[in-house]
């Protein structure tokens, strides 16, 4: 037997004999955090055995608590978890976001004292990027962060930070060099939220929820110790996250963001009926439902090619165009999911429509903003046409 | 599925890359077309491209062919259709090889394989007979007399066919109209009796004709495979044109996007290169963006093909539906990008543009594939 089939088969006796049954089944994810909530005990078994494995991070290095695991052994347990249905242990922008760029531009000291943390998901990070003045143009940000002993302090204000509220520390960008060029005045902090100088407050959405915040420094602090990649240099760390960010929004265009929905087909079939052919029986839907499935699939077809790109050599140039054309295609999957529901798809509340048509109603608008966060629709195609391309500036 | 190519397939594309770019570029496409000459293609690119093994890609060993599949059949009509080469590597080298291979007896397999490996015999398959793609839609008629069969009937938009050798026709031998069973194919050598050949005059400088058949009498020796039976081979054969067209289509819109792509580098007005622009730049990364999606389509149904997937017709409809939506796109927006240039005859980027769309008729247009999709996904 093979090392792999052999770690394919340790992996699914593990999950068989750790995986709680009640975590086989869909439902909420739990984000951790120094008073995490756990919908149901399982969770908070599930997420300890998973944290003690290393296997909330299978990838990263086991000298700081993560799995240690090879791409293809990452693979294979991915699999068995799919296999399983096991729902994800912890979900975590340390996971997706920081980590990397911590494992990348962190000190030993730094990754020692975060990384098995993020692992364990002993607290609920948040990201603070854009400025109510920093959009699109992020690095005209201009959060101040003033040395001040063996601290900074911080004033300012960022926004849209993804649940500011319920998060115990924030990665952020701050101007620590005023006078330089605005790229180069930069720097990458930790801010422990839990302090009288840091203040959250709620953005409602047109969705009517609120998963974003406003965030508002006031005199915080935050030790240099926790400064990461060098500074002013926080632009380096900054680039590399976002696209990690993007990376995982990109992949909305494959998954359908997140939530398991049944086909554009079926439910065009639901609402609008068939003809004698089973063919979806209004023909302009019809040919709106096909464009976008075999668009699925080409779009699929073409992440598996910038992989397979990826792993003999450099990087596709390919991946440039996975965050615009994936969130554009999501949107255009909540567009067509309206339409096929007709006066099911416009209600806002109450008993007229089925709890998943209003979801999907206010999934609809959620999915708005994902052509915005994370670079805008605009700013890829910039980013297409100058590096991909080598259009002039 | 692998979707990038193996080292032998990458030799393969390169070889034909360097071949196309340098004995048969864009102007040895003008200098066809100005010429007028009756052939349409130059014979003796069509003997190296036999040389080079290319006309036998798909042809089994036992034949003298390769039998290296789609994939590299692809890859080379991908770069024959960067230069717009025009030569008999479709219509024979993956129809008629096709049709034959899959089709033919062992006597007509032994008769015609290898004289086609060897690029002395070309082909061209008659089988459209209205405006619009419709494969079961066979009116022309192939009655049993004897040991003969006697044929009726008018088809058009025949690639290749006042140039071709060999005739393959497909006739009704029995059932009504739109009928897939009662479909059978036959081989006519081009100088048979009754078989009337007029070559047509194309958008795209290249061959086609319309082929009548008037009483013509053949021996039931020149049936196909078999009869009444004829319409699986010809979905088959037609799943592998729609792919190789497909890869012609990626061709000919990568390279006017790569030739646009310098003019906006190149271009300058108002005392700055058009290229600085926002409103062509987007649309230029849209058109990437696209092509991108393409290439993986074509890819992804060249590799359905060699690795017999049951999935082939689908793949074969979105990989015509990404190619022609494609193509239509980035000509357009060529021309247009061109400006003035766009539409002198001079420029070659119009060329790019009468290709495609000759090619998006060829063997189902968009809507036919979008159509062709949706129902083979039940829906």
């Amino acid at each position: 037997m093979s090392d792999l089939q052999e770690f394919r088969e340790d992996t699914h006796n593990w999950l068989e004999a750790n995986c709680p049954p009640e975590m086989r089944k869909p439902g909420d994810v739990c984000w951790g955090g120094r008073n995490p909530s756990f919908s149901h005990p399982d969770q908070k078994i599930w997420l300890d055995r998973m944290a003690e494995k290393g296997w909330t991070c299978p990838t990263w290095p086991s000298e700081y608590g993560g799995g240690g695991l090879s791409k293809e052994e990452n693979k294979i347990l991915q699999e068995e978890l799919g296999a399983i249905g096991a729902r994800m242990a912890l979900g975590s922008f340390g996971i997706w976001m920081l980590g990397p760029a911590l494992l990348e531009f962190a000190t030993e000291e730094q990754k020692l004292e975060h990384l098995p943390a993020i692992v364990k998901g002993e607290f609920w990070w948040c990201q603070g990027y854009s400025e109510p003045g920093s959009g699109s143009d992020l690095a005209s940000l201009s959060t101040k962060a003033v040395e001040d002993g063996d601290n900074y302090v911080v004033n300012g204000q960022k926004i849209w930070t993804s649940n500011a509220d319920k998060a115990d520390k924030i990665f952020c960008l701050v101007r620590t060099g005023p006078q330089e060029p605005k790229h180069d005045g930069i720097s990458f902090l930790l801010i422990d939220m839990d302090q009288p100088g840091v203040t959250t407050k709620p953005i409602k959405l047109i969705s009517g929820k609120s998963p974003f915040c406003e965030t508002f420094f006031d005199d915080a602090t935050a030790p240099k110790k926790d400064l990461v990649g060098g500074l002013n240099k926080g632009w380096t760390v900054a680039k590399r996250l976002l696209e990690h960010e993007r990376t995982m929004i990109s992949a909305m265009g494959l998954s359908g963001g997140g939530e398991k929905r049944s086909g554009l087909a079926d439910m065009s079939k639901k609402y609008v009926g068939v003809d004698s052919n089973n063919r979806i029986s209004e023909t302009a839907l019809r040919a709106k439902v096909a464009k976008h499935d075999l668009n699925s699939r080409a779009f699929g077809l073409t992440m598996q090619r910038v992989g397979e790109e990826t792993k003999v050599g450099s990087p596709s140039p390919a991946a440039a165009m996975a965050k615009y054309y994936g969130t554009e295609h999501n949107k255009l999957r909540y567009e067509l999911m309206l339409e096929a529901m007709g006066t099911q798809g416009i209600g806002w509340d109450g008993e007229s429509f089925s709890m998943e048509e209003l979801a999907i109603t206010k999934e609809w608008l959620r999915s708005k903003a994902n052509s915005i966060e994370g670079g805008t629709s605009e700013v890829q195609l910039n980013v297409i046409s100058k590096r991909v391309l080598g259009l002039p500036s | 599925m692998a979707l990038i190519l193996n080292e032998e397939q990458q030799f393969l594309k390169d070889a034909a890359s360097k071949f196309f770019q340098e004995d048969a570029p864009i102007s040895h496409f003008r200098e066809i077309r100005d010429s007028k000459i009756e052939l349409g293609y130059s014979k003796e690119l069509w003997s190296t491209m036999s040389d080079l093994g290319w006309a036998g890609i798909l042809v089994s060993e036992e034949y003298g062919g390769s039998d290296f599949g789609m994939m590299g059949m692809g890859t080379i009509l991908e770069e024959a259709g960067k230069t717009l080469t025009p030569s008999p590597l479709f219509a024979t080298g993956l129809i008629g090889a096709s049709l034959l291979e899959l089709a033919g007896n062992s006597e007509q397999k032994s008769e015609y394989l290898p004289k086609l490996v060897e690029g002395n015999l070309t082909t061209a398959f008659a089988l459209e007979e209205g405006t619009r793609h419709a494969p079961n839609n066979i009116s022309t008629e192939a009655k049993k007399d004897g040991d003969e069969f006697v044929l009726n009937g008018n088809k058009t938009f025949v690639l290749d066919g006042h140039s071709a050798d060999l005739i393959i026709v497909a006739a009704r031998t029995a059932g009504e109209a739109s009928d897939k069973s009662g479909i059978s194919l036959f081989c006519l050598n081009s100088n048979t009796d009754g078989l009337e050949i007029k070559k047509v005059s194309m958008l795209d400088s290249r061959n086609s004709a319309e082929v009548n058949l008037v009483n013509v009498k053949i021996s039931a020796s020149n049936l196909l495979g078999e009869l009444g039976n004829g319409f699986a081979v010809i979905e088959e054969v037609l799943n592998r044109a729609q792919v190789g067209i497909s890869a012609e289509m990626l061709g000919n819109a990568s390279q006017a996007f790569e030739i646009t792509l310098n003019y906006l580098k190149d271009r300058k007005q108002f005392g700055v290169l058009i290229g600085t622009f926002q409103a062509l730049q987007h649309r230029a990364a849209i058109m990437y963006s696209e092509l991108e999606l393409t290439k993986s389509s074509v890819v992804g149904a060249m590799n359905a093909i060699d690795e017999n997937s049951n999935d082939v017709a689908r793949f074969a409809s979105m990989a015509k539906y990404k190619a022609g939506e494609t193509s239509y796109l980035v000509s357009n927006e060529s021309v247009q990008m061109h400006g003035g240039y766009g539409v002198t005859d001079e420029y070659d980027i119009g060329f790019f543009m009468k290709r495609a769309r000759v090619a998006e008729q060829i063997f189902g247009n968009s809507d036919h594939h979008l159509d062709r999709y949706a129902t083979l996904s039940e829906y």
